[in-house]
């Protein structure tokens, strides 16, 4: 038996690949469990255009945890990523052309015809795929239920698998928070296909469509574990770079804000760990759709190496 | 001298924009920097876990106000900041307008005279206005950090004339060029000019490989400080030939 702690992406997803190679699991969320940061999540899968800040590893990890989300998620959709600077942030586009890998310049209006006559050029990425993480997570519990996996808040029965995110601090002492904030538009007259970053050198932002007419903005990056809902600067930076994308957005409706704490290393890597007999797969920063299906790979490949863990 | 510590190294080393905490902590070990800054503004005293790593490089810690908008939320900053640290350092960073992040230089003056008279050492964000100086230095600085060029821009030292006036006219007042520097090449520039310091971020931060700028930026530093200090010829309007050329053999 395995008791698999914490229901959030990392948890799901290494519960569902566990269930899928066969081994009896159950999955544990405390009723006082802090809603996960992944709920909040863009739900790119980018690991080219993470690949700016993030280092090799994530890019080539990445990549393979594409697949696994078009086995996954019904609402995975390989349409690229586009990358977009304002005028006069265009050395900016240089420096992330330089950064990352696998990409073309195009003219954005061959991609995106809405966005006529606003970016003379940016980067197209093909490779790159995005989704509802939402609904991905959904499903993911949905599948583990068909399974016969109990998902309770009891205490657990079997050999620890640990996927509390920044909960895991008092077993995890160097894991930090950095604070994530995000909203949530109604736009239905606003027509983007792909997910769109715009590069800014102080405020960075993405949006990411999604079902009817909705589309997330994302997201901050604040070194800080402070809770509680999105801060006006969050808000405002946020809401000026969508304008900036498509003016179209000043009448779209906020449907949606939150704000979540990312659970980090100091190195913002993530990792499967062993200590105190309990396995900790954690430290997912900001790339937590990304990265966790390798890590629930890599996670079943131990167990299968070795067996004794599973018992 | 700044505020009677004595540096071995005059690169200042800015801790935002890094990839990851560990990254900062490697560039700043190669970079050599003894001194490194710090925002809190946004971050709050939720911020705890970044501070920690950052007080375990080792280095003296300078605070700074960055993101402050005006004089009030800078003492008020500035005040947390003593707290958090334990230190009376403080950058004061009052930005006047929000996009060019240019100083506000009456916000600034007016923070700078309740901060020396609460016993902080003031290192003021400043531009290289002759007369704002003077009044930073009748409110109780007793170093000035006049920008290069606006912040993250890389343009380097963009008003050149007016910089080197600066110096003539403190010539016993620490300067630290803060802000715009973005090559390596443009930080020897502020040490030949005569700077004490640099102090700079995004160039390292943002660099593919911050760990080998900021080698790079300490050896530029290092390199202007001694082209300063060793006496730089100056420039003439006509070529000189350096070896002489009588007595040479005409072969013709």
């Amino acid at each position: 038996m395995i008791s698999v702690l914490g229901a959030g992406v990392a948890g799901l997803c290494a519960a569902t690949e566990l269930a899928e190679r066969g081994h009896k699991l159950e999955v544990i969320l405390p009723k006082d469990a802090p809603e996960p940061a992944s709920r909040f999540a863009g739900g790119m899968l980018a690991p080219f255009c993470e690949g700016e800040a993030a280092p090799e590893e994530v890019v080539i990890a990445g990549q393979a945890s594409i697949g696994w989300w078009q086995r996954h998620a019904s609402s995975f959709a390989q349409r690229g990523t586009l990358v977009l600077a304002a005028p006069r942030d265009r050395a900016e586009l240089d420096r992330f052309a330089r950064a990352t890998r696998a990409h073309d310049w195009v003219d954005p209006v061959t991609l995106e015809p809405e966005l006529t006559g606003r970016f003379a050029r940016g980067l197209f990425y093909p490779g790159e795929a995005h989704m509802d993480p939402v609904q991905a997570m959904d499903e993911l519990r949905t599948g583990l239920l068909e399974r016969g996996v109990a998902l309770h808040s009891g205490a657990p029965s079997g050999r620890i698998v640990d996927c509390r995110g920044l909960a895991a601090r008092d077993r995890r002492p160097a894991l930090r928070a950095v604070r994530g904030e995000m909203l949530e538009v109604l736009a239905p007259d606003i027509a983007l296909s792909r997910p769109v970053r715009l590069l800014h050198p102080r405020f960075p932002c993405y949006i990411v469509p999604r079902a009817d007419g909705r589309y997330m903005i994302g997201a901050t990056m604040v070194e800080s574990d402070r809770t509680g809902p999105v801060t006006v600067r969050a808000a405002m930076e946020l809401l000026s770079a969508a304008w900036t994308l498509h003016p179209g957005f000043a009448e779209a409706q906020i449907v949606m804000t939150g704000a979540g704490l990312r659970p980090a290393y100091p190195d913002n890597l993530p990792t499967v760990a062993l200590q105190d007999d309990r396995i900790h797969l954690n430290g997912l920063y900001r790339h937590g759709f990304l990265m966790a299906p390798v890590l629930a790979v890599q996670l079943a490949a131990q167990f299968e190496r070795d067996p004794t863990h599973a018992h | 001298m700044f505020y009677g510590v004595e540096l071995k190294t005059r690169l200042m080393l800015g801790t935002a924009q890094y990839p990851s905490p560990a990254l900062l902590r490697e560039a700043i070990a190669a970079s050599g920097a003894e001194v490194i800054t710090l925002s809190l503004r946004r971050e709050g005293t939720g911020g705890a876990a970044f501070r920690e790593i950052i007080k375990r490089s080792g280095c003296r810690i300078l605070p700074n106000t960055a993101g402050c908008h005006t004089a009030r939320e800078a003492v008020t900053t500035a005040r947390m900041a003593r707290e958090l640290f334990g230190t009376d350092w403080i950058k004061l960073e009052v930005i006047g307008h929000a996009d060019t992040l240019q100083p506000d230089p009456f916000a600034l003056i007016e923070a700078a005279r309740i901060l020396c008279a609460e016993g902080f050492s003031v290192f003021p964000y400043t531009t290289e206005n002759l007369i704002v100086g003077e009044k930073l230095i009748e409110a109780g600085c007793q170093v000035l950090m006049p920008w290069g060029a606006p912040i993250g821009s890389g343009q380097g030292l963009r008003n050149l004339e007016g910089l080197r006036a600066m110096r003539a006219h403190f010539p016993d007042v620490p300067l630290v060029i803060d802000a715009g520097i973005g090559a390596p090449s443009q930080a020897t520039q502020a040490m030949e000019l005569g700077f004490d310091a640099v102090l700079l971020n995004t160039a390292v931060a943002k660099a593919t490989d911050p760990v080998g700028m900021a080698r790079a930026f300490a050896q530029a530093v290092e390199a202007g400080r001694l082209a300063r200090s060793s006496g730089l010829m100056p420039q003439r309007d006509m070529a000189q030939a350096s070896t002489p050329i009588f007595g040479m053999a005409e072969l013709a």
